[in-house]
């Protein structure tokens, strides 16, 4: 048992600290918040010879083999710098798609390119009807003779505008009708019959609803051997959850750091607002909840290669708790700043914004607290 | 990093389950889940605290010259873990992780030979005389006067709250020795027979029918100045050493998640008509269990910070503050858990020597006394609010 950081990944947090605090400044943040892309092509790069495209990537597939605490130490940077680059999307949730569905040709031709910086993904899978629903998919991929057709609609697509390619899910339909599996397809963003109608971000960065007709796609687009893919995306997504979740930590440490702060320098009735009682519990209970998170962040970051339940049941703790205490952190940091904190003058609300599409993404506080608890059936008595 | 327990560490654990499970008798573990008020009685506590001894187990926290077992700190966690796991008694901790280190840190050799073994056999129980009806949370401004006549001080005053005074027969108290413009430079630290004429004790009932706080009456009461720790007038400094061994060892998650344990039990079983079917209840059990997730990776990050020799600072005041609110949060959702049965009120102690049939069943029996002595969590050992004020200036500067 040891939680404290190696050598490497107290380096690898130093880096990204700095990196973040030089690159992303407030009026990189202005800037991209009405950037068509979002983010900076050239800090990707930066990114890719930083080594954090290949971080988490397999070795043998010119990647570092890095994990989920890894992963987990360069969010939280990111969460501080708000960082708007397609991390998530073409690393965290792509990488690992590709990686545990694909076939070794598959692999090959797409995880050095990420990891180098010059292929980035998207992964399309949900869908208005689904709601938070993970095994509930409506797009179909019906069997072709020359390979699949996909026909359907995917919401709130993470950077899939800037995407190489788009992983899209969809149910597989063979001669017989639907076959109760999922399947994941890699479709070229240029490919005939997909469309892209993309939008800013709450939070920064860009999201896009894709519109499926009657597209057609090669056999070898198909990820794997056409397995129930349901497995790999509730094992993705919980890791994209613990990678947010450590995002989200080093947002509400921002927005704490600020609030603090500014409670020390403001002055009302002839001293600051820091000496009343009822602002220092306020800002206490925030400093206990952003330790709080911290810890859940780091907890499903260490679990997520642990067996199906224990892994989920800890992802869906700490997206559940998180949301909750980013709410809170960001509102009362709003609160005391007053008037202030309400203006797009200041860059709490952008902060919170971010917190707040945090606990949006893949499902609310309430949506996780009963996924846990639907999860923990059992386990007590068994 | 890793969250799992090496080789080493996992077979001191199996020794620690094999102790357990060779001392740990029904009986002990049957008056234990029975007991609703804070700390067990001692005739279950000191019977749990002589086997602790004669394994050499008796003061964890101990160096191992005072008879400690000089333990890492990953092994007072299993060792604390596995405990509360089984369900073992609470030992005196008023000797053992209160009095027992002020001694070893500042007491004469005398007090020390004297006083440090009947600790560990259990010979002496110990109470804390800390708190008076005028000072709370400013203990400081406490009045209890020791005056020096001689080789002896005569105290006059009252202590209140002190947990287990019926039982023990010695105190440890924080009295006035002098007056000076700071109201903590005035105050000894002493170390009081209870049996010394003068002292009244007068039993207070908690909101949950249980006996475990008295006030204490001193009437010019006799004690020697060699009883005193350390220097006159310095017994703040050792007071407040006290109370962060008071706050937390920083090991509490495995306590908060056996009770939980206990009440997802019986909302899941049909002497709550499966509570646990109700979406509410099942989404506040994950409530909860996720807040004890939560406690306990900050109790693991603080361990893995001890063991490299690092300094945790102000956590324990999270962890103390946060172990109180999930312990009343945990006895919350018991009442709950048990619907209806939750109006029966049985009035006898203790609840493991019953001689009559009570009204709900066994395994009900602690759930609404616990909720409602339980509101005591986040009042004694500095409240918390006291604990937000000791956060907001110690970790946020303000």
């Amino acid at each position: 048992m040891d939680l404290n950081l190696s050598d490497e990944q107290r380096l690898l947090r130093e880096s990204a600290d700095r990196f973040v605090t030089e690159s992303h400044d407030a009026d990189h943040r202005r800037k991209m918040a009405s950037d068509p892309l979002g983010f900076s092509p050239a800090v990707w790069k930066q990114f890719a010879e930083l080594g954090w495209l290949a971080l988490p990537i397999p070795e043998e597939f010119d990647g570092l083999g890095g994990g989920p605490v890894e992963i987990g130490i360069l969010m939280e940077a990111f969460g501080r710098g708000l960082v708007s680059e397609p991390y998530i999307a073409t690393v965290v949730l792509g990488a690992a798609l590709i990686e545990r569905c694909g076939s070794t040709a598959q692999k090959q031709a797409s995880l050095p390119k990420i990891a180098d910086g010059s292929m980035k993904l998207a992964f399309a899978h949900s869908e208005r009807a689904a709601r938070f629903d993970l095994a509930k998919v409506a797009t179909s991929a019906t069997k072709t003779a020359q390979g699949w057709r996909l026909a359907g609609s995917k919401i709130a697509v993470l950077d899939g505008h800037p995407a190489d390619e788009i992983i899209v899910s969809a149910h597989l339909h063979d001669h017989h009708g639907p076959s109760g599996r999922i399947g994941l397809f890699l479709v070229p963003a240029t490919a005939q019959g997909l469309a892209i109608s993309d939008y800013p971000r709450l939070g920064g960065g860009r999201a896009c609803n894709i519109e499926l007709s009657d597209l057609h796609l090669p056999e070898d687009t198909l990820l794997g051997d056409g397995k129930d893919a349901l497995p790999a995306i509730e094992w993705a997504v919980d890791r994209a959850m613990a990678a947010l979740g450590a995002e989200a930590v080093g947002i509400m440490q921002t927005l704490l750091d600020t609030t603090l702060e500014y409670t020390k320098i403001r002055k009302q009735f002839g001293r600051p607002l820091s000496a009343n009682q009822v602002i220092r519990h306020r800002l206490a209970d925030m400093a206990i909840q952003v330790d709080e998170a911290r810890s859940l962040a780091l907890r499903a970051a260490l679990k997520a290669d642990s067996a199906p339940v224990e892994r989920a049941r800890a992802a869906s703790a700490a997206k559940a708790k998180i949301g909750k205490c980013g709410r809170f952190v960001g509102e009362q940091s709003i609160q005391l700043h007053g008037g202030m904190g309400v203006t797009d003058e200041l860059e709490v609300g952008a902060y919170f914004k971010r917190l707040v599409a945090f606990d949006t993404l893949f499902g609310g506080s309430a949506h996780h607290y009963a996924r846990h608890a639907q999860l923990g059936r059992g386990t007590v008595s068994a | 990093m890793d969250l799992s327990f090496n080789a080493e560490e996992r077979a001191f654990q199996s020794e620690v389950r094999s102790f357990i499970a060779k001392n740990l008798t029904e009986e002990m573990k049957r008056a234990t889940a029975l007991t609703p008020s804070v700390f067990s009685d001692p005739d279950i506590g000191m019977a749990w605290q002589r086997a602790l001894h004669s394994r050499g187990w008796g003061a964890p926290g101990w160096p191992v010259d005072h008879g400690g077992p000089d333990w890492t700190p990953a092994q007072r966690w299993i060792f604390e873990s596995e405990c509360a796991r089984a369900g073992v008694p609470n030992v005196n901790v008023m000797g053992v992780k209160m009095v027992g280190p002020v001694i070893i840190g500042f007491g004469s050799p005398e007090q020390k030979n004297f006083y440090l073994p009947r600790i560990l056999s259990g010979e002496d129980y110990w109470c804390q005389g800390y708190s008076e009806p005028g000072s709370g949370s400013d203990l400081s401004s406490l009045k209890t006067r020791a005056v020096r006549d001689g080789d002896d001080y005569i105290i006059n005053g009252t202590k209140i709250w002190t947990t287990h005074a019926h039982h023990a027969n010695r105190m440890f108290a924080l009295v006035r020795t002098s007056d000076g413009p700071r109201q903590q430079d005035g105050i000894s630290f002493i170390l009081i027979d209870m049996k010394t004429p003068g002292i009244t004790t007068r039993p207070i009932l908690t909101i949950g029918g249980d006996h475990e706080v008295n006030q204490v009456f001193f009437d010019d009461v006799r004690v020697p100045v060699a009883n005193r720790v350390g220097e006159e007038g310095k017994g703040w400094t050792y007071g407040k050493y006290l109370l962060e061994f008071e706050r937390g060892s920083g090991i509490a998650s495995a306590k908060l998640r056996e009770g939980l344990r206990a009440i997802t039990e019986l909302a899941e079983s049909d002497l709550t008509g499966r509570a646990i079917d109700s979406p509410d209840i099942a989404t506040r059990i994950s409530e909860v269990e996720v807040d004890i997730d939560a406690l306990e990776m900050t109790e693991l990050r603080v361990l893995s910070a001890l063991q490299t020799g690092q300094n945790p600072g102000a956590v324990s005041s999270i962890l103390k503050l946060r172990n109180s609110e999930i312990r009343q949060a945990v006895t919350r959702l018991g009442v709950d858990v048990i619907g209806h049965d939750a109006l029966a009120v049985e009035p006898m102690r203790p609840l493991y020597k019953l001689n009559h049939e009570p009204a709900l069943p066994e395994d009900m029996l602690t759930a609404v006394p616990e909720y409602l002595n339980g509101r005591a969590y986040t009042i004694f050992g500095g409240t918390s609010e006291i604990q937000r004020d000791i956060i907001a200036k110690m970790m946020l500067g303000i």
